[in-house]
């Protein structure tokens, strides 16, 4: 066979068959692109919510933030399709804004832990005794039952949107540079890195070039999952009076204002928590999907591998 | 060459009046056993149609590669699929005198581990991790023989000192992790053997273990044999193993039976191509070193597309039309041998050549 | 075992010295330090003097430290700046409720995720299943603050079936002290039994697969000792994990529960202290609660080698 293989005729055959086999490669993955409905109804909801948080605050007549006192409390009608807030804001205007804020802070928040997750995880996995200094700060931020942390930090730094960010970031970033840390490890064993590093490759070179590639896909899942817990944890601080502060429109501000007028408004606490759920869902079962489509070998042994810790309560 | 030969309607015949009889005295009579599995992409059989009986205290060997449906044949008779989803049986196991694909579930369960035994493949896995390996001899024997939590303990130190296992005293408190292979294979026998069944069904008992170990361990299968008359079904890949224990043989290919007779016969004188095959494929010490070791072309085809006709027809260096759209039927070719086969003689005599398989 | 009890010990060493100097910064990282954050911005040069050479701020950083652990192991975690009473003494007023609901909510969600999760892998894809797996996705995604508002929405406002805010001691009679944790221990239970009733039927699917369950059914076991016997000790270890890791969730959960049902548990004290810039209380509430949960987590890893000899066994 290793004699013959100089032979045209069967040079021609392997790479026939290399060609077929690439072609059911991509039909596979598109036959699993297809049945892989958690990835699609996650994307699908959560690019509705997107596009919504875009578009919706430029099309709607009313401003969030201002109050009219006889629009006080009004239920859903022709005028205001979610009804009126406590100051005679137009509810659904409000909704729409808090999904800029929410998605805006959970975006924000996800690039950053990514970034800095990435950046900590590789140079763990690299060099040994950074290993061990990171991976104590690591260990010691995760042993902080998340949301506590947040509230404390923001009790410090004090209640703005930035603050927001800070805090989350420093809360999510340890977990997501142990996943990174982890993947990195292993291929930093395979023979292929030490064949590039015999060539004379630079460790800049190995480890953004060779490393840090083969860690986006378990960032890319765990970055979804990330995003749901931001969404979550932003609205619970706010909700607590320790996120962003008041007359902004997020949906824990919203949700914080309708508990003291729950008997009189359900719309209050129904339509903000709705778009809170909806969101949630959405990314959860988007970072479930993207798991079973980039590791189709985690589905068939039924194992759920949420790394990010839970921190919202 | 298109008619069934009147002397193999005739065998059939006989056969099937023969198996109508035997089943007061046999011990197990298997008649017509065929496995389904529903799949998303329709009804796979695993196993087809499969007839054959046994009497006390014998040893029959099943043999055929890997995806034959000798697993599914196996755990069919004392129906371990039930709990796999989409399964359906037909035909009759009849266990003497008892028919136990209709049994009850829970008459079902008095009759595995009691009446008919399991051993698999890989020991280690196959025992409960958690548990130490009195607790998991003396399980059956209390669910059972209702014994006490003593009497059971006390029964399984017999056991293990029966299967050979070395200072048994200690052994009986220790967990799986903590024996070697060939000490774990022994404990998954005491427990198969904890209640005296009359059957030992031994899925391929030996093949995860080292060569010096299977000695051993198909030693200790064929002295409980002896001493208690169990009867042994016993499945493997090895023809050498065969030949050492089995009084007789079933070749199985892609779920039927395409080859029986009794041990002497399958090295002296096998008359199926695929049985022809397995035997040329044995590597032997004394053979001459340049020869290249035989192969069977191609691979067992999934069980969800298995062939029309002969089922080994997409591998069979002699087969033709025929072959590809008739199904031969199991034919006798001598007392106590049968076979699945249009060409049988004509191979047998050298008047069919091998052709280009494949075509 | 006393061997991998030390390791895991020893293991815990760094992991305390970040959780210490972290607490510990919290009141350092303050914009215009310490002092300037506790008395607020109107604060007069000389009363900040006074705060600074009164909690010791002036010192160096590391003498601070230093005092603040020494204190801490002779478990004073000094004094509470607006209640006028120690932070140790404080936390412990406030403690009981917490443990109170973070029962209650624990035992929901265990009755309710355990035995649905079991059902489910036993079940694959049955009717039940798909059930499950609904509702452990849509738990996940309710936070307990929003759901103990619709509970109140709901079951307190409209139906007036339970009180929807106050607590009563269990002094006062079991019914008096449970039916006011009977919502907010579902709002808090809820998101614990998704995340448990996940693990469950994942980790059960996994061990039904292995090849000691078909053995143990050649036995000729019932199912249910199959079920319960075998397989659900052997899906232990990775729940045991859910819900050692998950009691952070809770912890964290009844701060926020609390605020919304009125009870005067740690949350409520969290809450007040950040209004009233009781920093040392906040410090100490998040230290006590992250070592109770290092101290849950170490607890779960040695209930690992109760459950499984080949961790007793073998780890040295």
């Amino acid at each position: 066979m290793v004699e013959n293989i100089h032979d045209q005729s069967q040079l021609d055959r392997l790479g026939q068959l290399g060609r077929k086999l690439r072609r059911e490669q991509r039909l596979l993955s598109c036959f699993r692109l297809r049945t892989n409905y958690d990835l699609l109804i996650g994307a699908a909801v959560l690019g509705a919510l997107i596009v919504l948080a875009f578009i919706g605050p430029l099309l709607s007549p009313y401003d969030p933030l201002e109050m009219k006192v006889l629009d006080r409390l009004k239920p859903p009608s022709a005028a205001h399709w979610l009804g009126t807030d406590e100051f005679g804001r137009d509810l659904l205007t409000r909704v729409l804004h808090g999904a800029r804020l929410s998605l805006g802070i959970g975006i924000t928040v996800t690039l950053l832990t990514s970034l800095l997750g990435l950046i900590i995880g590789v140079y763990a996995a690299f060099y040994k005794p950074l290993d061990h200094i990171l991976m104590r700060i690591c260990d010691g931020l995760i042993a902080f039952p998340g949301i506590l942390l947040a509230i404390a930090l923001m009790a410090t730094l004090g209640a703005s949107a930035s603050n927001v960010i800070i805090a989350l970031t420093i809360v999510f970033t340890p977990s997501i540079a142990r996943t990174i840390r982890s993947t990195a490890l292993v291929v930093r064993e395979q023979p292929y890195i030490e064949a590039i590093r015999a060539q004379g490759a630079t460790n800049a070179r190995i480890i953004w070039l060779h490393i840090a590639p083969n860690a986006l896909s378990p960032l890319l899942v765990q970055a979804a999952f990330v995003f749901a817990e931001a969404i979550l944890s932003e609205a619970a601080l706010s909700f607590l009076g320790a996120g962003i502060p008041a007359p902004a429109p997020s949906w824990g501000n919203i949700l914080q204002a309708s508990k003291s007028v729950i008997s009189k408004a359900w719309w209050m606490v129904t339509f903000p928590g709705i778009a809170l759920v909806l969101s949630v869902l959405s990314l959860n079962m988007l970072g479930d999907g993207l798991r079973d489509f980039l590791d189709p070998r985690s589905k068939r042994k039924g194992k759920g591998s949420r790394r990010v810790r839970r921190v919202a309560p | 060459m298109s008619q069934m030969s009147p002397a193999s309607e005739k065998s059939r015949t006989s056969q099937m009046s023969r198996s109508g009889q035997k089943d007061r005295t046999a011990l197990l009579d298997v008649r017509g056993l065929t496995t389904r599995f529903a799949t998303e992409r329709g009804p796979v059989t695993a196993v087809d149609g499969i007839s054959f009986a046994m009497e006390p205290g014998e040893i029959i060997g099943i043999v055929g590669e890997s995806g034959c449906g000798k697993s599914v044949m196996s755990q069919s008779i004392i129906r371990l699929l039930d709990y796999t989803d989409h399964v359906s049986y037909e035909g009759e196991v009849w266990l003497s005198g008892e028919e136990l694909l209709r049994l009850s579930p829970s008459r079902m369960r008095k009759v595995r581990g009691n009446r008919v035994s399991m051993v698999f493949q890989d020991p280690l896995t196959s025992l409960d991790p958690l548990y130490p390996i009195g607790d998991q001899i003396a399980e059956s024997l209390r669910q059972h023989r209702r014994l006490s939590r003593k009497e059971a303990q006390a029964r399984a130190l017999e056991l293990l000192r029966m299967t050979g296992i070395p200072s048994p005293e200690q052994r009986i408190k220790e967990y799986p992790h903590q024996l070697s292979g060939g000490m774990q294979q022994r404990v998954m026998i005491a427990i198969a053997l904890a209640c005296e069944p009359q059957l030992l069904i031994a899925d391929e008992p030996t093949t995860a273990l080292d060569v010096t170990i299977q000695a051993q361990i198909l030693e200790l299968i064929v002295e409980l044999n002896r001493r208690l008359g169990m009867g042994v079904l016993f499945i493997t890949h090895d023809l050498g193993v065969v030949s050492e224990i089995c009084t007789s043989v079933k070749v199985m290919y892609l779920g039927q039976i395409v080859e029986e007779m009794t041990t002497a016969r399958l090295f002296a004188n096998p008359l199926h191509p695929y049985t022809q095959g397995l035997i040329r494929s044995i590597p032997r010490l004394d053979g001459d070193r340049r020869r290249k070791l035989h192969v069977i072309e191609g691979t067992v085809p999934s069980l969800a597309d298995r062939p029309e006709g002969c089922k080994f027809v997409t591998r069979c260096p002699y087969a033709d039309a025929k072959c590809r759209s008739e199904e031969p039927p199991l034919e006798t070719a001598e007392e106590g041998h049968r076979l699945k086969c249009w060409y049988y003689r004509e191979i047998r005599s050298g008047a069919r050549e091998a052709t280009q398989y494949g075509e | 075992m006393l061997a991998y009890l030390a390791k895991r010990l020893l293991s815990l060493v760094p992991v305390l010295l970040v959780i210490t100097i972290a607490t510990f910064m919290l009141i350092h990282i303050m914009p215009g330090g310490p002092a300037a954050a506790i008395l607020g911005l109107e604060a007069t040069q000389s009363d900040t003097d006074a705060l600074n050479e009164a909690m010791g701020f002036d010192r160096p950083i590391a003498e601070q430290y230093i005092n603040w652990i020494g204190g801490l192991f002779r478990g004073d975690l000094g004094d509470s700046l607006f209640l006028h009473q120690p932070v140790g003494q404080a936390i412990s007023e406030h403690l009981g409720p917490t443990f109170s609901l973070a029962v209650v909510a624990e035992v929901i969600a265990l009755l309710l995720a355990i035995p649905l999760g079991i059902l489910a892998a036993y079940k694959r894809d049955s009717a039940l299943d798909q059930l499950v797996r609904s509702l452990s996705l849509v738990g996940m995604a309710v936070p307990g603050f929003l759901l103990a508002l619709f509970l109140m929405l709901f079951v307190g406002v409209r139906l007036h079936w339970l009180p929807i805010a106050g607590y009563a001691p269990l002094a006062d009679g079991v019914w008096a002290h449970y039916r006011y944790l009977i919502l907010p221990g579902i709002s808090l239970g809820t998101i614990q039994a998704a995340l448990i009733m996940r693990m469950t039927r994942s980790s059960m699917l996994e061990v039904l697969h292995l090849n000691f369950i078909k053995t143990v059914r050649s036995k000729g076991l019932r199912e249910s000792k199959v079920l319960l016997k075998h397989a659900l000790r052997n899906a232990f270890i990775p729940i045991l994990t859910v819900i050692g890791q998950t009691f952070g969730t809770l912890v964290t959960g009844a701060v926020i529960i609390e605020t919304i049902f009125n009870i005067p548990g740690i949350g409520q004290l969290v809450i007040n202290s950040i209004e009233r810039r009781d920093y040392t209380v906040i410090q100490g509430v998040v230290l006590t609660v992250t070592l109770l949960y290092v101290l849950i987590n170490l607890i779960v890893d040695l209930l690992y080698g109760a459950v499984d000899p080949r961790v007793r066994l073998d780890r040295k």
